[in-house]
């Protein structure tokens, strides 16, 4: 008896006749609720902080972006004046466009196959140990130092142009692939692989037909991310491609314009026609973006059966 | 038992050892499997029935740190042999896994993927029908064939990875619990879909359920776990191995015994 009243002294809220359970009559208590409804309006007031300046950021650039933005903005070069109204970033557009993709064209296969080897050789083989090691590193690299080491290793001797500008980015992408795409492959589950290769498949094969196909929207999204953080990249292109209001597709020794380096200029001169071009710079190149994310999810999430 | 002589057997095991690391997994087996039968592995938990069964096809190959020794004769030749390539004694030797795992594809895909790898030049559709009325899936799945595979009941699924692993025209299939993870109506539904195989392969089945070696098997081998009290590290054995009717009716060793009759395990 004597340990039964020490249970019910252990255990709060039981009914005074030990064996009867009850299940109404206990409420929380107000302390509690009013703990909950504190707890819950600190984690939607987070949220709201979180989106606030998002929110407003995509705000603000589409309303002073949308008074300069129309079809000669997108079709025509900058004026050689920032003082000169009309024109527009198609220069920067083709920069953007040509340093991207040069940039993807070499950093997307690379880091797809780093990301591969990593997890289906390297395992923890020094050079798997190195690789993930240099790509955590050059992940948290300032971009400017990138383009630093551009300048002196390359544009020195062979001048300012794309493949410079490129080539920076395509350094800036790299560790981003690698490490996303390592990251999606390791979530294949094992029991695929085994169905894989119980059933004859080599190992190329397998990581061909199986296990690249299993993790593709991942990857899809690790790549848009480094897309995406080339296309906003200024300062390592002020060092490789330097800008120019010319539109040029040449790849070597002719300086060229991107978005960025477009908006940078116009945003910091004092005249009201280039300050205004920055803002619809900003808006296309934000609508680039979120554009390719978009289309970019909607073609991994086809490729992916649904249930 | 007099036939057996004549049939040379499928698989010899010959002293084999497993080792993962340091530690000891399975020692001591020897055993002939025979063409055309279905051999069950039983035994208690951590016995290494798994590991034995994934040195049947080299599956161990993948472990890292996996090392295995002894010989797997297989129709006679070693294929633990320097100069034999696992991923050839894998298209021999099927195998399907405890859990079902079919791939993310849609159940034509699912089934014709094995022989598309192995560079298949028949005709896909009618090796797809052909595979999926053996593992006696086709009159479920015939009319939705593209949607995916993931979509089917657990049962279902596990018969599309016998399947998928019937579409190899293999000579072995390998099950390492196939029912463990189904409900009663759809182990039942495998177990019949064993005997009707059996005709065409051989098969080897891990089991928990002793029922179930004893409904299906013509072969049994029992494992056990050997403990070294020093060290307490712990490893699997081959007990016995013989006819099922004879493993459980009247067992040599007394640890089968004891095992058969649910004294412990």
């Amino acid at each position: 008896m004597t340990a039964l009243q020490e249970k019910e002294r252990l255990w709060p809220g039981e009914s005074e006749d030990g064996d009867q359970v009850a299940l109404t009559g206990r409420r929380p208590t107000p302390r509690r609720v009013w703990t909950n409804r504190l707890a819950l309006a600190g984690m939607v007031a987070t949220v709201l902080l979180t989106l606030l300046p998002v929110v407003l950021i995509v705000f603000h650039i589409t309303e002073k972006g949308l008074a300069t933005m129309s079809w000669e903005f997108l079709t025509q070069p900058t004026p050689y004046s920032f003082r000169n109204e009309g024109g527009g970033f198609f220069n920067g557009l083709v920069g953007t466009g040509l340093m991207v993709g040069i940039a993807g064209g070499f950093s997307i296969p690379l880091g797809i196959l780093a990301g591969v080897y990593l997890v289906e050789y390297g395992g923890k083989r020094w050079l798997a140990r190195l690789v993930r090691f240099f790509s955590d590193v050059m992940t948290g690299v300032p971009s400017i130092f990138v383009g630093l080491f551009v300048y002196t290793a390359f544009v020195v001797q062979f001048g300012f142009g794309a493949l410079m500008g490129g080539a920076a980015l395509a350094i800036i992408m790299l560790p981003i692939i690698v490490r996303s795409t390592e990251e999606m492959l390791r979530l294949v589950p094992t029991e695929l692989k085994d169905a894989s290769y119980a059933l004859g498949a080599a190992k190329w094969q397998t990581i061909l037909f199986v296990i690249l196909p299993s993790a593709l929207p991942g990857i899809v999204t690790g790549v848009m991310l480094a897309v995406a953080r080339a296309a906003g990249e200024t300062a390592p292109l002020i060092l490789t491609a330097l800008g120019s209001y010319k539109v040029t597709t040449a790849l070597v020794n002719e300086e060229i314009a991107s978005l960025t380096l477009l908006i940078f200029d116009g945003a910091r001169n004092p005249f009201a026609a280039g300050q205004a071009r920055a803002w619809a710079g900003a808006m296309e190149l934000l609508a680039i973006v979120l554009i390719f994310t978009v289309l970019a999810r909607v073609a991994a999430s086809r490729n992916r059966l649904n249930n | 038992m007099s036939t057996d002589y004549q049939k040379p057997p499928v698989f010899s095991v010959r002293d084999l050892k497993v080792r993962y690391g340091e530690a000891l997994a399975l020692k001591d087996v020897r055993m002939d499997i025979l063409p055309r039968e279905i051999t069950a592995i039983i035994g208690p938990s951590g016995c290494g029935k798994s590991t034995l069964i994934r040195c049947l096809n080299r599956m161990n190959d993948l472990v890292p740190g996996a090392v295995v020794s002894g010989e797997v004769l297989y129709h006679g030749e070693n294929i633990y042999a320097s100069e034999v390539d696992p991923v050839t004694v894998r298209r021999h030797i099927g195998m399907v896994f405890q859990r079902p795992n079919p791939f993310p594809k849609s159940i034509y895909d699912n089934i014709a993927f094995g022989a598309k790898i192995n560079g298949y030049r028949g005709d896909m559709d009618e090796l797809v029908e052909r595979s999926l009325r053996r593992a006696a899936l086709w009159d479920e799945v015939s009319s939705k064939l593209n949607k995916s595979a993931l979509a089917l009941s657990g049962g279902q699924q596990q018969r599309l990875c016998i399947a998928r692993a019937i579409a190899v025209e293999p000579d072995v299939i390998l099950m390492d619990e196939p029912a463990s993870a189904l409900d009663p109506i759809a182990t039942v539904r495998i177990e019949d879909l064993m005997q009707e195989l059996k005709e065409y392969y051989s098969i080897i089945i891990v089991t928990h359920n002793m029922q179930q070696a004893a409904r299906v098997s013509d072969k049994t081998a029992f494992l056990y776990t050997e403990v070294d009290e020093d060290t307490s590290t712990r490893w699997g054995i081959l007990v016995e191995f013989g006819e099922t009717g004879q493993i459980f009716t009247n067992p040599r060793d007394r640890r089968t015994e004891d095992y058969v009759s649910g004294r412990f395990g």
